[in-house]
C-alpha cells in the first residue's frame, strides 16, 4: 500500500504505471475467443474465392450431413433478414448500392462471404466448408480506380450507373476561407505537381476479430473484438430491426485496433442471425489469412497535387485532387475517410488558396474504411512530400522553407485556408528541439562526406513537421459534413457508500490505457487515491451512453466528460459538507478530497465522509437526494490540433537498394500531458506503423483480384530487429478548447512519421536524379529509381490498379 | 483420438486429442489455458509462444500429440506465489505492452531470450525477438523492458 | 486455422518410420521440426492422410565426428546445430546461415534435415550445403544411400529422396587449412525468406584463391552452385577487383523467380552483388 502522504500533489503529469497490466501480462485475459457458453455452436465462413461473379447455384447438402453440422446458411436464407450494412456518411448524391453481410447473387470481392456454417466445433465448422459447392459465373474485375470511373467500364455493381461513388470538394474562394484557387494556379511563379500513391494497407491488429452472440430472451447479447461498442448496438439494432434495448454489446480485452475495428461487421450480423435461427449461443473467431483478406483494408488513395509558390518560397496555392478506393462497398466510415484529410492538406502552412476534391471509386477489392490516422496521414504525407520537392526546386533548406511559411506562435488562434481555427502550438519550439536531439548538423555533414566520396552507402535526412485534427468532434461540424452521428461523449462518476469511485465512461479503449488515464484525472479532481477509482466501459449495459475511441478523441472528448461529471460530484458534494460543517458553501474550500472551512482548519469533511454521510442518508440539507453521483455529456466546442516536428536519418545501400534507418527523433505536442509515460508509447506506437508505411506494408493485388499479400509472410509488419530505436519527446503549449488542455496522441506518429521517413529516402538518392520513390520503398523500388526505371506512373494495364507491387513483379 | 500425457504449468493433465489439434488450441480449448493466445496462422507473429521442456516455441506449429510426456509453460505458470516473474515485472514497469495480446508470446520469448544471453545488447534483443509481433509498441519499451530484466538478473 | 484430419504415427527407430512410410504409401508425409509442415497443414494447402512424426527416433538427433567429415543427424534442431562446437569449427557457415533462419523458436524446432529435405529455394540452408560439397544419407526399404549435394536438389520442393525413404543424416566434409567461408543474406524484414543469399566457401593461398564454391539461394526452382563465378575464381587473385569481375557471373545460367519481393532481374543483380560481398569477406579483404 502507498501511504497517502507518499502521494504527488497531483496525478496528472505523472507516469503511472498501468492498472490495465497485470492481467495482460499474467494471462488472465479476457479475448472475445476466450469466451465459453454453454451449448455454444462455433461459425466457420466460406467466402469467395473470386473477385466478382454471379452465384449461379450453392450446394451445401453434403456439408449439412458432415459430423456436428447444425445449420448452413447462405444468401438465400438471409437475404430479408440481413438488411444493408450501415454507412454513417450520406452526403447528397452518395451512391450507396446494398451492402449485404452474406452475397445472395453476386460476389464483388474475393473474401466475400458466400455461406455459413455452425457446428458443434470449430474443426467440424472448417471442415465442413469443403463440402460446400459453388457455382461462380466470372464477372470481369474492376481493380484500377481511373480505368473504372471511364465511361463504359466494367461495373462492380449491376445497380448503379457508373463506379463512382460521390465527388466531394472544399474550394477556399468559394468557402470564403481563401483566396480562389484559380488565381493561384494561373499566376504561380513556381508550380510543383506530383502524384502521390497512398498503397492498400491492412490494419492487422494483433488480435484477430471474433464475435460471440447469445440470444437472450427477445434480444442478444453480443461479445465482439470491436473499438465500438455503442455505435455498434444502435446500429446492429437498426440493421436488423431488433429495438435497441434489446442489443447488449460487450467490448471485452480487445486487442488492437488502429480503426480496423470501427466497423459494423458482416460477421457481427451472420453471428446475430444464425444464432437467432439456431437459438443457440455462437462464437466466430478469423484466422489471420481471413483478417487480412475480408477485415477492412486503410489508405488506397492516388493523389494529384499540385502546390504554388513564389520564388522567395513563399506558399501560395494547394490545389488537391484524390481518387479514393472504397473496394466492393461503402462500409461504416469509408466514405468519410478521405474527406477527414480534407482539412489537414494545408496543414501548419498559411497557404493563400487551397482546393480539394475527393473522388470515391468502387472496385472489387475488400472494403476499405479507417486505418490510424484515417485521411490524415495520407494529407500530410502529401504536402510533406511536396514541400521537400519545391525546396529542392528552390535550392532552399527543407526546413527554412517550412520555417518561412508555417503559422507563428504569436498568430494563434489562427484560422486556415481549410476554414479550421487551430488554437496553440509552437512549431519554432518543438522543431528546435527535435532539431537539436537529431544532431541535425552533425548528419548534415556525414550526408556531404557520403556524397563526396561517392560511399555506397547514402544517408538520407528526412523532415516532417506536422498537425493533425484530433478530438472527433464537434457534434455541429460534423451535422454540416452530413455524418448520421454526433461527436459527443459521456462519463458518469459515483461514489460509493466507502468512498470508492466508480466512473463510467463511452470510450472504448483497445490498448490506450484508459482505465489508468482517467483515474489519474479523477484523481486529482475528486482528491481520492489512484487506486480507489475503477473505471468502467465497454458493455452498454453497464455504460450506456458513448461514442467510442477513435480519432484520437477518448481523451480530448471523453477525458473531459469525466472532468465535467467530476465536477457536478464536487459541487454537489459542496452542499453535503456545508450541512455536515455548518458552514455555508462560501466559505468552503476543496483541497486534497477535503471541505474546510476558510480560517476554521480543524473543520473538514472529507469526500470519503460525504460520501458516506450520502449512503446512510441520515443528515442530509433538505431536498438533497440521498446520492453522490453525476453524469455528463460533452460535446467538443472544436478539434485540437497536436504537431510536431519528426526527424529521420536513413541510410540507403545504393548497390542494393536497402534503406535502413539510423535514427528516428521527434518533438511532440500533444497538449497538457496526463501520463507521460503514456503518450511516449503511443508516439512509439504510431512512429512505428508510420515508418511500416513507408518500408514494409502493402496489400497487393493480382490481376484477377485476388489478394497475394494474404498472410504475414506476405504482408509484412516489421519486427524489432526491423525498427530502430525512436527518440520522443515533447512541447507543450496546452489546448484551450478543453478543460484539460489536452489535444490527443493516438494518431500522430503515424501521421508524422511515413513523410519523414520517405523525405529522407529520396533525399539520400536525390544525387541519382530521384524525386520521388513510390511506398513501400522495398529494395527493388529504390535500386530500380536509382537506376532510372523508376515509373512514375502506373502499373501496366491489368496488372494492379495503381502500380503496387504485383505477383509477376510486373510494377517496381 | 491420441492420448497424451502433458505437464502444463506445473500440473499433469492426461487426454485425448485428435492428432490433428495443435497445442495452442489444446491449451485453450482442453486444458483451458487462454491466456496463450493465436495471432496468425504462419508462424509469424509468436504470440502462441509457449516454453517446452525448456525452450520457447510456437504453440501454434506444434501439435499436441508431439508433446506427450513433455512439460509446457505458459504465461499462465510464470508468477510465483503471486510474484510476478522479473520479465513480467519489467514488462509493467516499461509500459511495454498496450493491448497485450503480443504480451504472453513477447514475455515467453523474451524469458527465452535472457536464458541464452543473460546480457543482450540493444541489437541482440531485437534479433532475438524478431519472431513477434506488435503492433501497438514500436517495441522500444520491450526493447527497454528487456533490458531492465537483464539487468534485474545481473 | 486447423489442419485436415490426418492419421498420426511416431515410430521409434529409422526402420519402423521406413515401413509405416511403406505402409502409409504416397499421400502420406514426413514430420520432422514441423516448422514448415504444420503451416501448410494448417492453411490446408496440403492434406496428407498419414503423418509419419519421426521426432521420437533419438538417433537421428546429434551431431559426431567421423574422421574427414562431420555427420549432422537429420533432426538436429537448428538452434542445436547453432549451438554445436563440431559445426563451429569445420563448418562454421553452416551455423552462420542458420542463424539466419527465422527465428529462435522456429530454431528451436525446426531441424537440418527437415529444411534441407523440404527443399524450399528460398530456404538458406541448401546454399550452404551445395557449397560444402555435403552428402545426403537416405534411408530406404532397401537399405541406406548417399545421395551428393549437387544431385540432391531435384526440383521446386523436390529432392531426390524417394517417397519412402528418409533423410537420416547430413555428412559434411571438414574444410581443412587454408579454407573460410561466409553467407551473405539479403531479406527485407527479419524473418522472412532471403530474397537472395549466397553461400561462399573459398580455398586461399599466398594471396590467391586456389578454389571457391559459391552455393545460391533462390535464384532458381532449387539451390544452385553458381559454376562460372567459381571458374573466374580458380586461381584469381583475393582482391576487390579480381572478385568484383568473377562475381558478374553470379547470376549465369540462373532461373531467378519474379514475386513479390523482387523481379529476376533484380534477383540477378543481388546474386552478383551478395557474391561479390560474400566472398571478399570469406576471404577477409
Amino acid at each position: 500500500m502507498t501511504a497517502v502522504e507518499d502521494r504527488p500533489d497531483a496525478e496528472i503529469g505523472q507516469s503511472r504505471r498501468r492498472k490495465e497490466d497485470h492481467h495482460l501480462i499474467t494471462g488472465r485475459t479476457t479475448w472475445t475467443d476466450n469466451v465459453t457458453l454453454p451449448g455454444m455452436l462455433h461459425i466457420a465462413m466460406l467466402r469467395s474465392p473470386v473477385a466478382h461473379a454471379r452465384i449461379t447455384g450453392i450446394d451445401a447438402a453434403e456439408a449439412k450431413g458432415r459430423p456436428g453440422v447444425v445449420g448452413v446458411f447462405t444468401g438465400e436464407d438471409f437475404k430479408d433478414a440481413q438488411g444493408s450494412l450501415p454507412c454513417a456518411w450520406a452526403p447528397d448524391g452518395l451512391v450507396n448500392p446494398n451492402t449485404p453481410s452474406i452475397a445472395v447473387d453476386q460476389v464483388n470481392f474475393a473474401g466475400e462471404i458466400v455461406a455459413v456454417v455452425a457446428a458443434r466445433s470449430k474443426n467440424e465448422a472448417q471442415d465442413a466448408l469443403e463440402a460446400i459447392g459453388v457455382d461462380y459465373d466470372p464477372l470481369p474485375p474492376v481493380l484500377d480506380m481511373e480505368a473504372a470511373l471511364k465511361d463504359g467500364a466494367d461495373l462492380v455493381h449491376p445497380t448503379t450507373e457508373s463506379n463512382k461513388i460521390y465527388t466531394w470538394e472544399f474550394e477556399s474562394g468559394a468557402a470564403g476561407t481563401g483566396e480562389p484557387i484559380q488565381e493561384a494556379l494561373d499566376t504561380a511563379e513556381v508550380t510543383i505537381e506530383r502524384r502521390f500513391i497512398q498503397q492498400r494497407l491492412i490494419p492487422s491488429f494483433m488480435e484477430p476479430r471474433s464475435t460471440v452472440v447469445q440470444p437472450v430472451g427477445d434480444g442478444i447479447t453480443m461479445w465482439s473484438s470491436t473499438q465500438i461498442p455503442h455505435i455498434l448496438r444502435t446500429l446492429l439494432g437498426v440493421t436488423l430491426g431488433i429495438p435497441e434495448q434489446k442489443v447488449r454489446v460487450i467490448a471485452p480485452d480487445v486487442g488492437g485496433g488502429f480503426g480496423g475495428k470501427i466497423a459494423v461487421t458482416p460477421e457481427e450480423v451472420l453471428c446475430t442471425l444464425v444464432a437467432r435461427a439456431l437459438t443457440k449461443p455462437v462464437k466466430w473467431t478469423e484466422s489471420r489469412s481471413e483478417s487480412l483478406l475480408a477485415a477492412h483494408h486503410g489508405r488506397d488513395q492516388i493523389q494529384d497535387i499540385t502546390l504554388t509558390a513564389k520564388r522567395d518560397g513563399t506558399v501560395i496555392g494547394l490545389d488537391v485532387h484524390l481518387y479514393a478506393d472504397m473496394g466492393a462497398y461503402n462500409r461504416l466510415f469509408g466514405p468519410s475517410v478521405p474527406v477527414l484529410g480534407a482539412f489537414m492538406y494545408n496543414a501548419i502552412y498559411k497557404f493563400a488558396a487551397y482546393r480539394f476534391v475527393s473522388e470515391g471509386v468502387f472496385t472489387t477489392k475488400t472494403p476499405t474504411d479507417a486505418y490510424r490516422g484515417a485521411g490524415r496521414p495520407e494529407a500530410t504525407y502529401a504536402v510533406e512530400r511536396i514541400m521537400d520537392e519545391l525546396a529542392h526546386e528552390l535550392g532552399m533548406d527543407p526546413m527554412e522553407l517550412r520555417r518561412k511559411n508555417w503559422i507563428k506562435r504569436d498568430e494563434f488562434p489562427f484560422t486556415t485556408v481549410a476554414g479550421l481555427t487551430y488554437d496553440s502550438g509552437d512549431y519554432d519550439a518543438a522543431t528546435d528541439k527535435a532539431l537539436q536531439l537529431f544532431g541535425w548538423d552533425d548528419l548534415q555533414r556525414e550526408r556531404a562526406e557520403r556524397r563526396d566520396r561517392k560511399d555506397p552507402v547514402q544517408l538520407g535526412l528526412g523532415i516532417s513537421t506536422f498537425t493533425e485534427m484530433c478530438g472527433l468532434a464537434p457534434s455541429r461540424v460534423l451535422g454540416s459534413l452530413n455524418f448520421g452521428a454526433g461527436g459527443w461523449e459521456n462519463a458518469s462518476v459515483r461514489m460509493l457508500a466507502t468512498g470508492k469511485v466508480e466512473v463510467v465512461v463511452g470510450t472504448s479503449p483497445h490498448g490506450q490505457g484508459h482505465e489508468t488515464a482517467f483515474s489519474q484525472i479523477v484523481a486529482d479532481q475528486l482528491g481520492v487515491p489512484f487506486e480507489d477509482i475503477e473505471i468502467l466501459h465497454g458493455d452498454t449495459q453497464s455504460s450506456p451512453k458513448g461514442l467510442d475511441s477513435y480519432g484520437s478523441r477518448s481523451l480530448a472528448v471523453g477525458g473531459a466528460a469525466v472532468v465535467k461529471a467530476a465536477e457536478k460530484v464536487v459541487e454537489k458534494a459542496r452542499r453535503i459538507a456545508a450541512h455536515l460543517l455548518e458552514a455555508s458553501e462560501d466559505d468552503l474550500e476543496f483541497e486534497k478530497g477535503s471541505f474546510t472551512v476558510k480560517g476554521a482548519p480543524g473543520s473538514s469533511v472529507s469526500m470519503g465522509e460525504i460520501a458516506f454521510a450520502t449512503f446512510l442518508g441520515h443528515n442530509l440539507p433538505d431536498g438533497i437526494e440521498p446520492s453522490l453521483d453525476a453524469d455528463a455529456t460533452y460535446d467538443p466546442i472544436n478539434f485540437s490540433f497536436p504537431h510536431g516536428t519528426h526527424l529521420c536519418a536513413v541510410e540507403v545501400d545504393t548497390e542494393t537498394g536497402f534503406a535502413k534507418i539510423r535514427k528516428y527523433v521527434c518533438v511532440d505536442d500533444v497538449g497538457k500531458p496526463i501520463n507521460p509515460s503514456i503518450i511516449e508509447g503511443q508516439v512509439h506506437g504510431g512512429v512505428a506503423q508510420g515508418i511500416a508505411q513507408a518500408l514494409y506494408e502493402e496489400a497487393v493485388y493480382d490481376e484477377s483480384g485476388n489478394l497475394t499479400t494474404g498472410t504475414f509472410v506476405d504482408y509484412t509488419p516489421p519486427s524489432a530487429a526491423d525498427l530502430p530505436g525512436i527518440t520522443a519527446e515533447r512541447n507543450v503549449t496546452p489546448s484551450t478548447y478543453n478543460d484539460l488542455g489536452v489535444k490527443g496522441v493516438g494518431e500522430a506518429g503515424t501521421i508524422a512519421s511515413t513523410p519523414a521517413v520517405m523525405n529522407a529516402i529520396v533525399d539520400a538518392v536525390r544525387p541519382f536524379g530521384v524525386n520521388d520513390i513510390q511506398m513501400p520503398a522495398t529494395p527493388e523500388r529504390v535500386w530500380r529509381a536509382i537506376h532510372g526505371q523508376e515509373k512514375s506512373g502506373r502499373a501496366e494495364e491489368g496488372t494492379n490498379a495503381y502500380g503496387g507491387a504485383t505477383t509477376d513483379g510486373g510494377a517496381l | 483420438m491420441t492420448k497424451i500425457n502433458v505437464k502444463v504449468d506445473g500440473v499433469s493433465y492426461s487426454d485425448e486429442v485428435e492428432p490433428r489439434t495443435l497445442l495452442v488450441h489444446y491449451l485453450r480449448e482442453q486444458v483451458g489455458k487462454v491466456g496463450t493466445v493465436v495471432g496468425c496462422d504462419t508462424s509469424n507473429c509468436g504470440a502462441c509462444t509457449v516454453d517446452l521442456d525448456g525452450q520457447s516455441v510456437k504453440s501454434c506449429s506444434v501439435l499436441a500429440v508431439q508433446t506427450d510426456g513433455s512439460e509446457v509453460t505458459t504465461i499462465e505458470g510464470l508468477a510465483a506465489n503471486g510474484t510476478l516473474h522479473p520479465m513480467q515485472q519489467a514488462f509493467h514497469d516499461n509500459h511495454a505492452l498496450q493491448c497485450g495480446f503480443c504480451t504472453p508470446g513477447m514475455i515467453m520469448a523474451a524469458r527465452d531470450l535472457l536464458k541464452n544471453n543473460p546480457n543482450p545488447s540493444e541489437d541482440e534483443i531485437r534479433q532475438g525477438l524478431e519472431g513477434n509481433l506488435c503492433r501497438c509498441t514500436g517495441y522500444v519499451n520491450i526493447v527497454r523492458a528487456v533490458q531492465q530484466a537483464a539487468g534485474a538478473k545481473a | 486455422m486447423i489442419p485436415a484430419a490426418f492419421e498420426y504415427t511416431a515410430p521409434r527407430s529409422v526402420s519402423d518410420a521406413v515401413s509405416a512410410l511403406a505402409e502409409a504409401g504416397e499421400d502420406a508425409k514426413v514430420l520432422a521440426g514441423g516448422q514448415s509442415l504444420i503451416p501448410v497443414l494448417r492453411l490446408r494447402l496440403a492434406s496428407p492422410s498419414t503423418i509419419v512424426d519421426v521426432g521420437r527416433i533419438n538417433d537421428l538427433r546429434g551431431v559426431r565426428d567421423d574422421g574427414d567429415a562431420i555427420v549432422i543427424g537429420a533432426m538436429t534442431t537448428h538452434d542445436a546445430v547453432l549451438h554445436d562446437a563440431l559445426v563451429h569449427q569445420h563448418a562454421p557457415v553452416i551455423a552462420q546461415a542458420t542463424a539466419t533462419v527465422a527465428d529462435p523458436q522456429v530454431r528451436h524446432r525446426g531441424t537440418f534435415g527437415g529444411a534441407l529435405s523440404h527443399a524450399d529455394p528460398a530456404g538458406d540452408l541448401g546454399a550452404v550445403a551445395l557449397a560444402l560439397d555435403c552428402e545426403f544419407v537416405a534411408q530406404g526399404p532397401s537399405g541406406e544411400r548417399r545421395i551428393a549435394a549437387a544431385d540432391f536438389f531435384q526440383g521446386y520442393l523436390t529432392t531426390a529422396l524417394s517417397p519412402d525413404e528418409i533423410l537420416t543424416s547430413i555428412r559434411v566434409p571438414k574444410l581443412g587449412d587454408g579454407w573460410s567461408s561466409h553467407y551473405e543474406k539479403f531479406n527485407r524484414v527479419a524473418q522472412a525468406w532471403s530474397i537472395v543469399g549466397v553461400a561462399a566457401v573459398v580455398n586461399r593461398s599466398n594471396g590467391g584463391i586456389v578454389e571457391a564454391r559459391i552455393g545460391l539461394t533462390n535464384m532458381g526452382s532449387t539451390p544452385l552452385r553458381a559454376r562460372a563465378v567459381e571458374s573466374a575464381l580458380a586461381g584469381a587473385e583475393a582482391s576487390a577487383e579480381a572478385v568484383g569481375a568473377a562475381s558478374r557471373h553470379a547470376a549465369d545460367g540462373t532461373n531467378a523467380p519474379s514475386d513479390l519481393s523482387g523481379k529476376a532481374d533484380y534477383r540477378e543483380h543481388l546474386a552478383r552483388v551478395l557474391t561479390k560481398r560474400a566472398v571478399l569477406t570469406a576471404s577477409g579483404v
